[in-house]
């Protein structure tokens, strides 16, 4: 009988072996993320629709059937009564002669550019002053806190205006149009940009691998680079994908209210919407298919920021 | 007939699209009247995770499955339903936590967190109610318990906290006290006196106590047996004294050659245990500790070993054990992988040697 | 306690500071500037320069700051330019409806909203669980004035079972005192009164309250599920205690403190949804007023109400701390 024979011994080296690698397997936060967001059907269902919505934005356009803004059917409009579905219109036409299958895949693209543009602004803006708040406050002495609290003190005003009024005095200010919605929609969203990226920026500066980077002689600025801005990020990600579905929603809100895009010849969900309310009645699907596109959208992104939460979030990793 | 009695207890978690995890793998030991009884292990070897099944604490979840027996004054504790369960818990059966911060509900007072336990099982209601929660925290050595009824838990230092949850869990008299790592989140000075004041009550009312640690200074300083456990299976079992003098199990051995002695000289190196409680071999294919074992022999690949009972009540699970003092021991072969010692220095562990030591006075469980 | 409510109110100053500064120069940059709001597009040049001197537009604005701070301190907002009454007047008549609409849509809300998300945590993963989480997203995507129009077209138009618009019945000829309608029906004892008023609120309400239903459904839910595996639970559930005791002293009590936190955000959510509601339902409240100032160019209005809307607004914030200070200790104010 010797010591280690044979098949036994290989046994528990391999095991061992794989202990091993377990140990160094998990150790990249963003694999892991993107790990448990494919196991997460929500995420799934939320990437399809996203992708699909993306699909028709960029692509669709150019394959539409009939232009977006031109009046062909204007002959066959009576009072409370448009041609419906057929094959001619798959969605029929609205309530000035115009083919509402093209107008809505037309408007896909306007309703991405105004969801993405009005989020970029709020991220930008957001992510400036929470950025320089958080630096201020981590870097701390007198200077340091005063430019802290001036710029949070701007937030909370702003945070002080319940969103939509602030909206409404931002687009009462610039005048109707597209622009208008976009940088109204934005600047909504700063406050929460703002507040989010100072939190996590200071959470991470307390937190104590931070202190263990600064024991260790590592400077400042590659300290923020390396850590404080990497895993302050996370949460600003997750949230601007959040931001692009309340964007839609909030933009179509201003349309309604007469703030929206004034460019008849270029359709946007959201106005299209606003102007199929009073065909309710006659023609319900000229209101519930812009509806349906923007609830379906905003589901999406709604679904891939919610999974996208959870799968960064540290507490339910295990 | 010993008060509880667990017999090849197991849990696992089964979980769609993962290996099945067997936290606790046929853990079996018992516990007299009045007796205080460790047990003992590395975080992870499922000791927790015991207790919490005994007391039917275990997360509900899908893929949880509890085998085995609990057997608490004859009935089996797993068998019964939840309301009977829930007339033993707290009443004849009680817990004490790890954290005694997270442990207290924050939001309402101490005085109602005791009182609830007194209305539930003993019927109490109102003043008398109260009067009898301010005696149980002058009990546990709380000052001033009337005005601390009032308090909340954040408003209590740390071993103030600790000692108003073993109020609570002492509060109806338990025929048997689970204390799972109490001491841990404490400062050392706070942890003797809660010991201490363990101690004392165990003593006074007849309380049977569990004690759950991985420090082996806390079972050395109250338990009368003390089971080792790895990997979810009682290892080795043994009275305090036999236990600590003359370790058979080599993990007993690496466990006690770990804790850093103040006898030590300076320079001499401290013997850890290689490796980590994840190189873990399923018992079915073996010992669970064979990858990490400086006696490792080939018997200890294959099949579980057996538990060997020893003399005096003490059990092993060990193909190639720790030779007793006193017994010549075999003549080490070569190697220079570290060699577990025995803290009294005395049992100079061999290494892995030509097969397995005799041992005569021992013989096969049945 | 009263020290921390002076203490809360004295940082309010700098924000309405920042705010009627901001407000002020939004006014003063308004496209056309305030003349064109009262002139309209047709005033000749020497009109617009007589409004101009007469309203002291004319005057550094520094000097023109001071005034307006000095007018707002008496709470003097100015004059509407749509109807020629004060703002403050008009919020008076006004506020009280959007008031009703939004406890009532908060009501509904946290009604609904805490025993759903309960028992979608306490049955994880099964039907129900399911469905309101699938529910609360849907909720929080459906644009508010679409939801309302539906409503109405549904349950108003063709079913018939509500009113359509308004706040109450003209033809009943309610007595007036508090303005809130209902309230005035239940102390002058108008009962047709104060039900017709209470009808006429449900389907505004319905729509108002899907986006904080959703919120808070999914708050509770979370919030449960997260206190389930707190180790004060296992502590209760080792002591023995009834199910009923562990959930209602132990989960529901706890669970309850980020709801309370979310109820005061979501009041802003409900005045920007009250803008839409009121205006699908004609129902006079101060949404759909702003609603009216934006197409009328009503500056004086449309900032006035702003900022008392934002004073409202922190202040029920302040009202949400002190009560969540109730309910956990361990903020409890000193």
């Amino acid at each position: 009988m010797t010591i280690t024979g044979g098949k036994k011994k290989e046994k528990i080296d391999r095991l061992s072996e794989l202990a091993a690698r377990e140990d160094e397997r998990g150790v990249s936060l963003w694999k892991e993320a993107f790990r448990r967001l494919r196991r997460n059907p929500a995420a799934i269902v939320g990437a399809v629709i996203l992708s699909l919505f993306l699909l028709v934005a960029l692509l669709g356009p150019f394959f539409v059937p009939h232009p977006p803004d031109a009046q062909l059917w204007k002959g066959e409009i009576r009072l409370g009564d448009f041609p419906g579905f057929r094959s001619e219109n798959w969605f029929g036409v609205d309530h000035i002669g115009r083919d509402e299958f093209s107008r809505m895949i037309v408007g896909a693209r306007q309703t991405l550019l105004v969801g993405v543009v009005s989020t970029l602004i709020g991220l930008a803006v957001g992510s400036l002053i929470g950025g320089v708040a958080g630096a201020a406050a981590g870097l701390g002495g007198r200077w340091g806190r005063a430019v802290d609290n001036v710029l949070m003190r701007f937030v909370d005003m702003l945070l002080a205006m319940p969103s939509l009024l602030l909206a409404i005095s931002i687009a009462a200010l610039l005048g109707a149009g597209l622009t208008t919605v976009m940088i109204a929609v934005g600047v909504v969203s700063v406050p929460v940009f703002a507040r989010l990226l100072r939190g996590s920026m200071i959470s991470q500066a307390n937190s104590d691998y931070v202190l263990a980077a600064v024991s260790l002689g590592v400077k400042k600025p590659k300290i923020a680079l390396t850590h404080v801005v990497p895993n302050s990020l996370a949460p600003v990600i997750v949230q601007a994908t959040l931001t692009l579905a309340t964007a839609i929603i909030e933009a179509a809100a201003l349309s309604f209210l007469g703030l929206g895009n004034n460019d008849a010849s270029i359709p946007e969900w959201g106005v299209m919407l606003a102007d199929a309310q009073q065909y309710l009645d006659s023609a319900p699907r000229l209101a519930i298919l812009p509806a349906l596109a923007i609830i379906v959208t905003a589901l999406g992104f709604t679904l891939l920021g919610e999974a996208m939460r959870e799968a960064l979030d540290p507490k339910l990793r295990k | 007939m010993a008060l509880l009695d667990v017999e090849d207890l197991s849990v696992t978690f089964a979980r769609r699209g993962q290996r099945t995890v067997h936290a606790v793998d046929g853990v079996s030991f018992s516990v007299d009247a009045g007796e205080v009884v460790g047990l003992v292990g590395e975080s992870g070897c499922g000791k927790s995770v015991t207790s919490l099944a005994i007391m039917g604490l275990l997360p509900k979840q899908p893929g949880l499955r509890v085998g085995g027996k609990a057997v608490f004054d004859g009935t089996d504790l797993l068998q019964l339903d939840d309301r009977s369960r829930r007339d033993i818990r707290g009443r004849d059966v009680a817990m004490i936590f790890q954290d005694p911060l997270s442990s207290l509900n924050p939001v309402i007072p101490i005085g109602l967190q005791v009182t609830e336990v007194l209305t539930r099982h003993r019927g109490m209601k109102g003043a008398a109610a109260e009067k009898e929660a301010a005696e149980l925290l002058d009990r546990v050595g709380i000052p001033d318990p009337k005005r601390r009824l009032k308090e909340y838990p954040h408003q209590l230092s740390g071993g103030m906290r600790q000692r108003a949850l073993i109020a609570m869990a002492v509060a109806c008299q338990p025929r048997l006290l689970i204390a799972d790592e109490p001491t841990t989140a404490l400062d050392v000075t706070i942890q003797a006196q809660i010991l201490e004041l363990l101690k004392e009550l165990v003593r006074d009312s007849g309380t049977a106590l569990v004690m759950i640690t991985h420090d082996l200074g806390v079972v050395a300083g109250m338990c009368d047996t003390v089971n080792v456990l790895y990997g979810g299976r009682v290892v080795e079992t043994a009275r305090r004294r036999p236990l600590f003098r003359e370790p058979r199990h080599p993990y007993t051995v690496g466990l006690l050659a770990s804790v850093p002695r103040l006898d030590a000289g300076r320079g001499e190196r401290l013997n850890p245990i290689p490796g980590s409680v994840r190189d873990l071999l399923p018992w079915a294919d073996g010992c669970a500790f064979a990858p990490r074992c400086a006696r490792r022999v080939d018997e200890c690949v294959g099949e579980p070993p057996a538990l060997v009972l020893a003399h005096d009540g003490r059990s092993y699970r060990c193909v190639n054990p720790a030779p007793l003092p006193g017994t010549l021991p075999p003549p080490a072969a070569a190697g220079a992988a570290p060699a577990a010692e025995a803290p009294a220095g005395t049992a100079k562990a061999a290494e892995a040697t030509a097969g397995p030591v005799p041992a005569p006075r021992e013989e096969e469980k049945p | 306690m009263f020290r921390f409510i002076v203490r809360r109110l004295l940082q309010l100053i700098p924000t309405l500071f920042g705010l009627s500064l901001l407000l002020f120069i939004w006014l003063r940059r308004l496209p056309g500037g305030p003349e064109t709001a009262i002139l309209g597009e047709r005033g000749t040049p020497e009109m617009r320069a007589a409004i101009r001197r007469n309203m002291g537009l004319d005057e550094p604005i520094l000097v023109q700051y001071g005034r307006f701070v000095r007018r707002l301190i008496r709470l003097d907002l100015g004059t509407s330019t749509s109807t020629k009454r004060t703002v403050v007047t008009e919020f008076v008549e006004r506020f009280p409806g959007t008031v009703e609409l939004s406890i009532s849509a908060m009501l509904i809300a946290i009604g609904l909203g805490i025993p759903l998300g309960y028992l979608a945590a306490r049955r994880r993963g099964r039907m129900l669980d399911h469905l309101s989480v699938g529910g609360s997203l849907i909720g929080i995507c459906i644009p508010v004035f679409f939801l309302a129009y539906v409503l109405k077209a549904i349950f108003a138009e063709n079913l018939g079972w509500f009113p359509a618009s308004g706040r109450q019945d003209p033809t009943l000829g309610a007595t007036r005192i508090t303005n809130f309608f209902v309230l005035d029906g239940i102390m002058t004892r108008e009962w047709d009164a104060a039900a017709d008023a209470l009808w006429h609120l449900v389907l505004p309400a319905v729509a108002l309250a899907s986006i904080p239903l959703a919120i808070i459904v999914r708050i509770t839910r979370a919030s449960v599920l997260e206190v389930l595996n707190e180790d004060f639970v296992r502590t209760a559930e080792a002591k023995g205690l009834t199910e009923s005791t562990v959930r209602r002293r132990h989960v529901l009590r706890n669970s309850m403190l980020p709801v309370v936190t979310s109820i005061g955000l979501l009041t802003g959510g409900l005045l920007s949804g009250a803008v839409l509601t009121e205006t699908v339902f004609a129902f006079s409240g101060i949404g759909a007023f702003i609603y009216e100032a934006i197409s009328q160019r009503d500056y004086p209005v449309l900032m006035g109400f702003i900022l008392i809307i934002a004073v409202v607004y922190v202040l029920v914030n302040l009202l949400v701390d002190l009560s969540y200070s109730l309910i956990d200790p361990r903020v409890r104010v000193r």
